[in-house]
């Protein structure tokens, strides 16, 4: 049986990189008492697998990772286990039971993410900080070319189409983003075309990137239908 | 929510930001309003060495079960973090409260090896204590200083208000009820230092004067101040079963050097080993219950969630109990994918046989500690190992399906020959030829046999502290005829040979040995930049030397000079139940190559049985 579990990361613990979360969520899992399932061989490790990566100093409302059970445990029990094993900084939100298909889990079926930027509140008085009541403006072009970098080239894309929604807030931006294996965007990118377009320096230190939440495409036909990857999953009773 | 002493952008900078940010699970949050004692915990060196080490996660726990207490960590800002605090003018914090550690009542620090001390004094620094306890006023914590280099402790004794020397759990209860009770009577910070003077096991410099004779070496060392004892008595814990042992230790969000549950099976050690300090300074040898050690085992593995346990001692092989616990530890764990790591085992029949349960036979390696290559060498050592012993656990572990082995030695011993030094590539030869006499179709390819040597350093408190050092060049010397011998050998290409940088031995060397003039070399060292003196990258050896030059203090007096027999040591202030006369003994014995039994065997009379325990003892109550 596969299990989903949402998680909020805030406050300190966005200073804790992927790696020493997926070591935390491991020693939560024994702590917790969750009956996880392991592989086989010598050194046998947890079934455990993240959606996606968070980098070091952002937070989130929407961090998910699915897990391989080997006994059955109620949805809300497990919850409450695990904020119990837990620390302030993470908070377990949901875990449910979803399918076992192969080809469902989060990191496969990710498709667009949810973001807030919002500038930080303290920025150096000498920083030139963006006019987000310029965003609009930014959004209305055709396309956003950016040179994007990967490990053996770069090149360069049109992110327009990447940005799935948007909407100015009171102190920042919000974006939905692509994500995942076919199209991705980073917020950083966008923040930079941003800064670009304003002609400013695009000193992303300014900003403070949150996640809201993480989504799967379940539309047909080229039609896109984004339902939250907690959605594809049932509460177990 | 806890806010922290830096900033994002600081933060998000450096290297490792959750170094600094603490909320760890299992660590200790109180309200500082309703403690009467703020402690703060050092360990001087990197985050990621200090949540490795036992003792403080013991003292934390102890401390943090006092409601009057709040115990919280400091480790060394590593070299970026450092160069922000200095710019930006951050005093050092506390990880708990992230709160600057001069506004803590006490700073302990725990000293325990001798390449820490520059960065000693970088938390003074950092924390803006002044560096010289002489110096400090209401204002500045007491600091006080344990660990093993705490056994000799005068070449920091300007830097520390007090030592405590020996193992914490006895009477840092006195001592802070000592202090609340000079707290409330509003004395001068002097008069808690009398308190705490008479308290058996603390130490303090100040109240004592060292005077010298004309050849440098120490005269006197005698009590200033009627509080202060002339002689400070080692604590011990005798009942190991029913002290304070942690059971939810810290555990770290980032990887720490030993991320995984420590059982401490047992203090002391029986073997005698003549160069190793732990081996005196920890007698007598004390065994905790079996049964305890199990219901240990399961909580703290719940309570921490960590994948692996490790058994802690100097020797588990020498624990009675070791087959019950190794058998339960894989019975009740290893299906549970937690791994079991058996560190310090000797190799025979049972510890191959656990092994090959608990570790990928093909992929690990053994170790063996035989420590000199000649049997003649082992003698003078008495490290009570012979080749018969290493060859034959090596052909059962080459029989048993391993194929790679770790041999430990060291350069340097006292009356080592030329002879004693190729025999080192010699018996490692003979494990690799005991390899091949395998049948070739039984045997899993090549062996690789790695031999590894440090450089000798004689340590305070054992046979061999009256021993001469070398020069930095001759270590190299002694370390180009080992590697040229391995050259010569029929197996070389299944052999490899590595051994230490020479340069730290020297150091480590006039800091173990060192007397209060010596404090003015470490202080100018870390006015001249020295910092992290453990790690290669870091290691200024230049400086270092420069420093000696600066201050006039002249290495060959503690390093190359012999010690008479009678000579008045820095560190003879203190009792650590073992005699001196024990140790000469055992110094003479080592001269004529005699091997002393282990203490299961006979006992020697080392005067450790004062302490009212040990294996001698037990025998005869």
């Amino acid at each position: 049986m596969k299990a989903r579990i949402k998680f909020r990361k805030y406050g300190v613990l966005r200073f804790i990189g992927h790696l020493d979360v997926m070591r935390y969520f491991q020693k939560v899992m024994r702590r917790a008492d969750i009956p996880i399932a392991f592989t086989g061989g010598y050194s046998p490790h947890m079934i455990m697998s993240f959606a996606s990566p968070l980098g070091i100093g952002l937070t989130s409302d929407g961090e998910y990772f699915d897990i391989e059970l080997a006994a059955p445990v109620n949805s809300s029990d497990a919850v409450r286990r695990m904020n119990e094993a837990g620390v302030e900084g993470i908070e377990v939100l949901s875990f449910r039971r979803i399918s076992d298909e192969k080809k469902m889990t989060g990191m496969t079926i990710l498709a667009a993410a949810d973001y807030l930027i919002t500038l930080r509140d303290d920025c150096p008085e000498t920083a030139e900080l963006p006019d987000f009541s310029r965003f609009a403006a930014f959004m209305g072009q055709q396309e956003i070319r950016i040179v994007k970098q990967t490990k053996r080239s770069e090149r360069e894309v049109d992110i327009r189409p990447l940005i799935y929604d948007w909407e100015v807030r009171p102190d920042g931006v919000f974006l939905k983003l692509a994500a995942g294996s076919s199209e991705n965007v980073k917020p950083d990118l966008v923040m930079e075309a941003f800064c670009r377009y304003l002609d400013i320096p695009a000193d992303l230190s300014h900003f403070r990137w949150h996640r809201l939440e993480m989504y799967a495409d379940m539309g047909k036909d080229g039609e896109r239908s984004l339902v939250t990857l907690e959605d594809l999953g049932e509460d177990i009773q | 929510m806890r806010k922290l002493a830096l900033t994002d952008e600081i933060l998000l900078n450096i290297e490792k930001p959750a170094r600094y940010i603490g909320g760890e699970v299992n660590s200790v949050q109180k309200d500082k309003n309703k403690v009467d004692i703020r402690f703060a915990m050092c360990f001087p060196d990197t985050y990621e060495i200090g949540m490795s080490h036992l003792g403080i996660q013991i003292l934390y726990d102890m401390f943090n079960r006092r409601d009057d207490v709040w115990c919280e960590r400091v480790y060394s800002p590593w070299t970026d973090m450092d160069k922000v605090m200095r710019e930006k003018q951050i005093p050092l914090f506390a990880l708990e409260s992230q709160e600057p550690v001069r506004s803590f009542d006490f700073l302990g620090i725990t000293i325990q090896f001798e390449m820490c001390y520059t960065n000693i004094l970088q938390i003074l620094d950092l924390s803006g204590i002044p560096l010289h306890a002489k110096d400090r006023t209401d204002e500045d914590p007491f600091v006080i200083g344990g660990g093993p280099c705490a056994y000799n402790p005068e070449p920091l004794a300007e830097f520390f208000d007090l030592f405590y020397i020996g193992e914490g759990e006895t009477v840092y209860d006195e001592l802070f009820d000592s202090y609340k009770e000079w707290k409330r009577s509003g004395e001068p910070r002097v008069r808690f230092l009398e308190r705490a003077a008479q308290i058996e096991g603390i130490y303090v410099p100040a109240f004592y004067d060292a005077e010298y004779k004309e050849d440098g070496t120490l005269l006197s060392f005698t009590p200033n101040n009627p509080h202060a004892p002339k002689k400070v008595r080692k604590q011990a814990v005798m009942n190991v079963t029913d002290a304070p042992y942690p059971m939810k230790p810290v555990a770290p969000f980032i990887k720490a050097t030993q991320d995984r549950v420590v059982l401490e099976i047992q203090r002391g050690c029986i073997r005698g080993c003549r160069f190793c300090q732990a081996g005196m300074i920890y007698r007598p040898t004390r065994e905790r219950n079996v049964e305890r050690l199990k219901e240990y085992a399961r909580t703290m593995l719940i309570n921490t969630g960590h994948e692996e346990i490790s058994l802690s001692s100097l020797s588990s092989s020498d624990y009675s109990d070791l087959k019950e616990l190794v058998n339960f530890l894989i019975d009740e764990f290893k299906d549970k994918g937690i791994n079991i790591s058996l560190p310090s085992l000797r190799i025979d029949a049972f510890s191959l046989d656990v092994m090959s349960k608990v570790q990928d036979i093909r992929k690990s390696s053994l170790t063996f500690a035989p420590e000199a290559g000649s049997q003649r060498m082992r003698n003078v050592i008495n490290k009570g190992l012979t080749e018969e012993d290493i060859i034959n656990g090596a052909g059962q572990a080459f029989e048993g399906g391993w194929s790679k082995v770790k041999l430990y030695f060291m350069l340097g011993l006292p009356t080592e020959t030329e002879e004693d030094m190729r025999e080192i590539a010699r018996l490692s030869d003979r494990v690799a030829r005991r390899y091949y006499e395998i049948p070739k179709e039984q045997r899993n390819g090549k062996c690789q046999i790695t031999a590894s040597s440090s450089f000798f350093v004689p340590k305070p408190f054992t046979p061999f502290q009256w021993a001469s050092m070398y020069p930095s060049e001759e270590y190299m010397r002694r370390a180009h005829i080992v590697r040229d011998e391995f050259q010569a050998q029929l197996n070389r290409k299944s052999l490899k040979y590595n051994w230490h940088d020479e340069r730290g031995t020297v150091l480590e060397g006039v800091m173990a040995r060192g007397d209060r003039n010596v404090g003015k070399v470490i202080e100018e060292a870390y006015r001249l930049g020295c910092l992290f003196d453990s790690w290669t990258e870091t290691f200024r050896y230049d400086l270092w030397m420069k420093a000696f030059e600066n201050t006039g203090v002249d290495i060959a007096f503690y390093n190359l000079r012999e010690r008479e027999r009678d000579e008045l040591f820095p560190w003879d202030f203190i009792d650590i139940g073992v005699s001196r006369s024990f140790l000469l003994k055992e110094w003479d014995r080592a001269m004529a190559a005699e091997v002393t039994p282990n203490c299961r065997m006979q006992c020697s009379g080392c005067g450790a049985a004062s302490f009212g325990g040990g294996v001698c003892y037990e025998g005869k109550n």
